[in-house]
């Protein structure tokens, strides 16, 4: 069961990816990227992060999508234009991505066998609540980190505020 | 009075950060259209307390040892130190010498302050962090406040263009690095660098973790702009502001070097002999193509990104060295190549101006009639980065470089000497351009006007990378006992069990 979903959703994830990547007007890259946030919730929540299932929705698909489609709306974007100037992507970028992902696969397969005894959703089955190990964590802990993250949003409020001003 | 661990290990982020937000809110109250210059001051004054509280952690560090806070994920020890006030030093310069930089032309001259110091906070905090996700928000802090600041020559579309991108190439670095942060965990079971170690020997997935340390690397990489990663650092330092390319090809550059020290001597001392191999390769990489690079350019500030992407690679071969060498070679390296290259760019800040007119090797011709106490100072910051005797550089490439050979590291030592020699024609050749005789026109000449805090701050570093080349022995003793600490694993055991007892449960 949770093979045949991790299956779906993991092709749907990818695919939603690349569709984002191929699509020339904004708001359908935005559109599938909406489509990997949730298939990304359901693979999470397949395997035990029921919290973070949630969030995954609430947050990425519900609140930053909706900044995102604003935005888009807002500026009034039209479809890219494509430019051919550069052939960087093409020698660069794509023989890059699939050496990357040739390795990664060689090593989770090389690992195959550790990696099965981790069971990584294994301990959230059980008893323990999802919420109170993420929170005793991140409120002890990683308490200063999570803190600290403040000071980073308060330096993208400033910047965004500092561009995006017209100049006097 | 004591103050509680959580505080005093913190401290200099905490001045820093404080100073920050009542820049940032003191900016609406002065008049639009008026001088900034008061939050400057400010902004300095909050250096200045930053460096008195990291002065201060250094004397409770002498009596008591390491601070610990905040469960682990921090703490204060001479490593720390060092990197602290190496950050502060290049804060206060970039601060004097842009004190009258945006005078006149920014209307956001006041948010500038305030990103310099939260930018500062975040380096501090990367070089104090013992925890991987602690290190990584240090990281993007220091980083969105440069992307930022790279972008604050607004009508200039150079300006727009470095800083989009440096943010987008800055950005898919991050990604890397972040992976590299869950590979680590996933084969490791922690984030803390001090209980990898422990957790890297009971992994049952070794090969997992490699590949941890060569996300981790590749994302630092793109950082310290080393080569293959390099590819943004010409088009950023162009088009940026120069005393804002003085502070980011120094500072978050020494942050990104003492996290990774800390990581790799720290966390993964167990697999040395691999990732130095892999330091090894781009190392050398880095070394020839900046080089080879610079030799093209005649755009000056192009000029010196390359010479930025061969001095990474002189400091990521101390890398390749035995710890007891290394951290101290690359702590050191990581000051004078601070002092020279932020020296070196508030020369530029004060000859270019907001403007930029004069930026090819060309217009510098005759600099030093012109100007001769900015060209005799360029001329000795370009020295040092050759690495004539008496100057910092000269120093610091020959602890790097015995620090290679010691570790066996012949060729990588070879290499990086014939590189010191090509490095040797393109400085010359800039300095000549500067003491040539050349008939210039009237028009072509710009007033060059050296405000006072300028001229301080370019004696200050004039006479740190005099005293780093003369007298090393104190800054260099200060790295040695730095370099005992990234390997220290007094905070293991505490860590590991923490560890442990999440695995297990």
């Amino acid at each position: 069961m949770a093979l045949a979903l991790f299956i779906i959703f993991g092709v749907l994830c990818v695919a939603g990816a690349l569709n984002l990547l191929f699509q020339r007007h904004p708001i359908n890259s935005a559109l599938s990227l909406v489509v990997v946030m949730m298939a990304l919730a359901v693979i999470y929540w397949t395997l035990g992060a029921e919290f973070l299932a949630a969030a995954q929705v609430i947050v990425y698909s519900g609140a930053i999508m909706v900044l995102f489609t604003f935005v888009i709306m807002l500026l009034n974007a039209g479809e890219e234009e494509r430019t051919t100037g550069s052939k960087a992507a093409y020698f660069v970028g794509i023989p890059g991505v699939a050496g990357i992902i040739a390795l990664l696969t060689y090593i989770f397969l090389h690992e195959k066998a550790a990696l099965g005894y981790a069971r990584l959703g294994g301990s959230l089955d059980t008893a323990t609540s999802n919420i109170s190990e993420i929170s005793r964590v991140l409120f002890t802990d990683l308490l200063l980190p999570f803190e600290v993250t403040s000071i980073l949003i308060l330096v993208a409020i400033l910047g965004a505020v500092v561009l995006a001003r017209r100049e006097q | 009075m004591q103050l509680s661990a959580n505080v005093l290990t913190l401290l200099p982020e905490y001045v820093l950060c404080l100073t920050g937000i009542i820049v940032m809110l003191a900016e609406p109250l002065i008049k639009p259209g008026s001088s900034r210059k008061p939050l400057g001051w400010l902004a300095l004054l909050g250096t200045l307390g930053s460096v008195a509280a990291t002065v201060y952690q250094l004397s409770i560090v002498r009596s008591i040892g390491t601070l610990h806070a905040f469960s682990g994920t921090v703490q204060a020890d001479r490593f720390s130190i060092f990197f602290h006030l190496v950050i502060a030093c290049v804060v206060i310069v970039t601060l004097l010498s842009s004190l009258d930089y945006f005078e006149g032309y920014a209307s956001h001259a006041g948010e500038y302050f305030a990103l310099v110091l939260f930018g500062a906070t975040g380096m501090m905090l990367m070089t104090s962090s013992t925890e991987l996700l602690m290190v990584f928000i240090g990281l993007e802090i220091s980083s969105i406040a440069t992307y930022i600041m790279a972008g604050f020559r607004k009508g200039q579309a150079a300006s727009a263009e470095a800083a989009i991108k440096y943010f987008l190439l800055g950005s898919f670095a991050t990604a890397f690095f972040l992976y590299g942060i869950a590979l680590t965990f996933g084969a490791t079971g922690t984030t803390s660098i001090a209980s990898i170690a422990s957790g890297l020997a009971a992994s049952q997935t070794p090969l997992l973790a490699i590949v941890a340390i060569a996300m981790i690397v590749i994302g630092i990489g793109f950082k310290v702009s080393a080569a293959p990663f390099h590819v943004w650092t010409p088009d950023v330092y162009q088009g940026a502001p120069s005393p804002v390319v003085g502070l980011m090809s120094t500072a978050p550059k020494a942050a990104a070097f003492a996290v990774l020290l800390r990581i790799l001597f720290g966390g993964y001392p167990v697999e040395h002999a691999k990732w130095s191999a892999l330091l090894w390769i781009i190392a050398a990489l880095s070394m020839t193509i900046g080089n080879l690079g610079a030799l093209l350019q005649r755009d000056v500030k192009r000029m010196l990104a390359y010479s930025s992407i061969a001095h990474a690679g002189y400091l990521l071969a101390a890398f390749t060295a035995l710890p007891q060498d290394g951290i101290s070679a690359a702590a050191f390296y990581t000051a004078a190549y601070s002092a020279m290259n932020v020296g070196a760019f508030a020369v530029l800040t004060q000859i270019l101006g907001f403007r930029e007119h004069a930026r090819n090797r060309d217009d510098f011709a005759g600099m030093a009639q012109r100007h001769p106490a900015l060209a005799a100072l360029m001329a000795f910051f370009l020295l040092s980065m050759i690495g004539i005797p008496f100057t910092a550089g000269f120093f610091a490439k020959f602890y790097v470089f015995s620090g290679a050979m010691h570790a066996g590291y012949v060729w990588l030592t070879v290499i990086g000497l014939i590189n010191s020699g090509v490095a040797c024609f393109y400085y010359l050749r800039f300095i000549a351009a500067m003491y040539s005789v050349r008939e210039t026109s009237a028009q072509e000449v710009h007033p060059v006007r050296v405000a006072w805090p300028a001229g301080l701050s370019l004696g200050l570093v004039a006479a740190a990378v005099l005293v780093l080349g003369i007298l090393p022995g104190s800054a260099l003793r200060l790295a040695q006992h730095a370099s005992v600490q990234p390997t220290q694993q007094e905070t293991a055991a505490p860590a590991v069990l923490r560890a442990k007892t999440k695995i297990v449960r």
